[in-house]
């Protein structure tokens, strides 16, 4: 089931350090939404606050809310454990599990949530392979270590993964940047599928990639470095890419940034 | 041509060195880098392939040592070398087995690995997963501290400290699980048991394992750990899915180094563990005495006075060896077929 998020005046901290201030924004269900930005202005920052990966690093803490079908993420007695079996990442470098054969790597989530049912794990094996593309690739090999797979092929293992579990919401963070572009075009045409079914949100340093599969583009900005990221603008990607709100939206775009 | 130009101006300075002379990189330096670096290379490969047949030929060199000398003793033999647990190396002919040996050997090296690693892997995964960074670090240099200590010092330690205070725990055990063999009543006191001798064995080889455990959990590649974490695993299931795989080797090779300290451990055992008297029927209980071949060599050293006695202490030196050997290539085994599952 695809969710709506709605982040409201959100300040995200790495101790003492402000990396993302005050953001506010609506990520519709069943559609792609893409941030871009120059690095470091906290766009993977923001989108680890999406699911509560950025606990895992020391310091890191938000305020402010983020609501997930009006449930507050960050409300009282909600556990980021149950938040990341709703909202699913997939990471910049693909991570199998390095000790697990293909097929394990598949159902790891769902062997964490108790499913025993080994037909059932069979399943959600074939049906998640098939929803990444990468079934017909691996369905001779599935107990071969993941390792062995290509880049490509890792990270489509890595979304089929993340959708085993069948999360609400899906974040990528550079999906396609360790990947040729082939790989890349087949993750592409991967989120245009995911999309009917999850929210989708993806971070990316490839204007062309958010123009084609986005259908709502972020830009963060920050003022100089070691001041914190700002969201400047959100809009329709057709609109963000012809004619933005805002000065510093066209100048990235276009390549007029300092 | 030119794409061979660095090896051939490496390897054959002169006549072609002019055609690369306006080359837009600058071809002599890095061809000079080349060149040390395959002089480099080649020292290093001979030290190394060096070191490596020195090593391969001063274990076979050992090897056939010992089984020279422990063929005079094993052909005048008397009992079944392998089956008797007698020991006679007065008579003529001799009547020596390892028998018991061998098992006192094994189990209290057995028993100590039971106790230890579980210890060793829970305190190494407090420290990396669990601990904050303020107790994490000094706790790490505390342990390798306690791993460079010379195990002894533990051992006295322990049966200084522990001994006194062990024969009700002996009495818990025999009572509890008494109907098990390994847990047969005894009159043996608590404090010099076998398994008290596994226990101080454990304290002895826990602050190696410790160190070396931390060491590889710590290494765990974040990336493992935020796949585990990105589909939703607890504290205890990241480490479950992600840390234990990946620190499996190195808990084996660990566990082994203290296996290989344990089987090998001579003063400790000498100074609990209470021979038997020499026609005591068989026994498996682990609350009973005994003496493990480092600590029944080590005990008669005073007397090789001939080569025949000597080669039947040198024929229990062997089984040792072979011992170690088999439990090291096994370790290696259970780290090799998994290999392809830890890259
Ligand atoms: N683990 C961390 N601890 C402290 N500060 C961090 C940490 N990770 C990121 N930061 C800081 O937070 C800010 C935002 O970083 P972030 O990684 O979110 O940027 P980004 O937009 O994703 O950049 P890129 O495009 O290069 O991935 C940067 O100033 C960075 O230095
Ligand atoms: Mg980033």
């Amino acid at each position: 089931m695809s969710k709506r998020i709605d982040v409201q005046n959100l300040n995200v901290f790495y101790g003492d350090f402000l990396a993302v201030k005050d953001a506010s924004m609506v990520i519709e269900p069943r559609s792609v939404t893409a941030f871009i930005g120059p690095s470091g202005c906290g766009k993977s920052t923001f989108l680890r606050t999406l699911n509560r990966m950025h606990e895992v690093i020391p310091g890191g803490r938000v305020e402010g809310k983020v609501l997930l079908d009006n449930e507050d993420l960050y409300g009282p007695g909600v556990d980021p454990v149950a938040v990341r079996r709703t909202v699913g990442m997939v990471f910049q470098r693909p991570n199998p599990f390095p000790t697990m054969s293909i097929g394990d790597n598949v159902v790891a989530g769902l062997r964490l949530n108790g499913v025993k049912d080994k037909k059932v794990l069979k399943e959600k094996m074939e049906q998640s392979l098939r929803g990444a593309n990468l079934w017909d690739e691996v369905k001779d090999r599935l107990d071969k270590p993941g390792a062995g797979l290509s880049g490509g092929q890792q990270q489509r293992l890595c979304i089929a993964r993340a959708i085993a579990v069948s999360p609400d919401v899906l974040l990528m963070d550079e999906p396609c940047s360790a990947l040729d572009p082939i790989s890349t075009l087949a993750i592409e045409d991967l989120m245009n599928e995911l999309k009917s079914e999850y929210t989708i949100v993806i971070v990316t340093h490839n204007m062309q990639q958010a123009a084609r599969v986005a259908d709502r583009t972020a830009f963060f900005n920050l003022e100089a470095t070691g001041k914190p990221g700002m969201l400047v603008e959100m809009n329709d990607t057709q609109k963000m890419f012809s004619n933005p709100d805002q000065r510093a939206t066209e100048d990235y775009i276009s390549g007029r940034f300092g | 041509m030119s794409s061979i130009t660095g090896v051939s101006a490496a390897d054959t300075p002169g006549p072609d060195d002019d055609l690369h002379e306006g080359g837009p990189e600058g071809r002599t330096p890095s061809s000079d880098g080349a060149s040390t670096g395959r002089l480099g290379d080649k020292i290093f490969a001979g030290l190394a392939s060096g070191a490596g047949i020195l090593v391969v030929a001063l274990v076979t060199l050992v090897g056939a040592f010992l089984v020279i000398q422990a063929i005079p003793a094993l052909t005048n033999n008397d009992s079944n070398f392998l089956l008797s647990q007698d020991w006679n190396v007065d008579t003529n002919p001799l009547q020596f087995g390892i028998a018991r040996l061998l098992w006192v050997t094994v189990a209290t090296s057995l028993v100590a690995m039971a106790i230890a690693v579980p210890f060793s892997v829970c305190i190494a995964l407090f420290l990396t997963q669990y601990a904050p960074s303020w107790l994490a670090k000094p706790g790490a240099a505390l342990i390798d501290l306690l791993a460079a200590v010379p195990s002894i010092v533990y051992g006295l330690w322990g049966v200084f400290t522990i001994g006194p205070h062990f024969q009700p725990v002996q009495n818990v055990l025999t009572s509890v699980l008494g109907w098990l063999p390994f847990f047969e009543k005894t009159q043996t006191s608590a404090g010099s048991t076998i398994f008290f001798v596994s226990v101080i064995l454990a304290i002895m080889i826990l602050p190696i394992i410790t160190a070396l455990s931390r060491e590889v959990f710590a290494q765990t590649p974040q990336a493992h750990k935020d796949a585990a974490t990105a589909l939703g695993a607890t504290k205890w299931e990241v480490i479950r899915t992600a840390v234990l795989p990946f620190g499996k080797p190195g808990i084996i090779s660990a566990s082994m180094l203290g296996l290989g300290r344990a089987l090998g451990e001579t003063v400790a055992v000498m100074m609990i563990v209470s021979a038997l008297a020499p026609n005591a029927p068989w026994s498996w209980s682990l609350f009973t005495g005994g003496e493990t071949f480092a600590s029944k060599i080590a005990n008669n050293a005073g007397e090789f006075d001939n080569p025949t006695k000597t080669g039947a202490y040198i024929a229990a030196g062997l089984v040792l060896f072979i011992l170690t050997f088999i439990v090291n290539s096994l370790a290696r085994i259970v780290i090799e077929r998994r290999k392809a599952f830890s890259e």
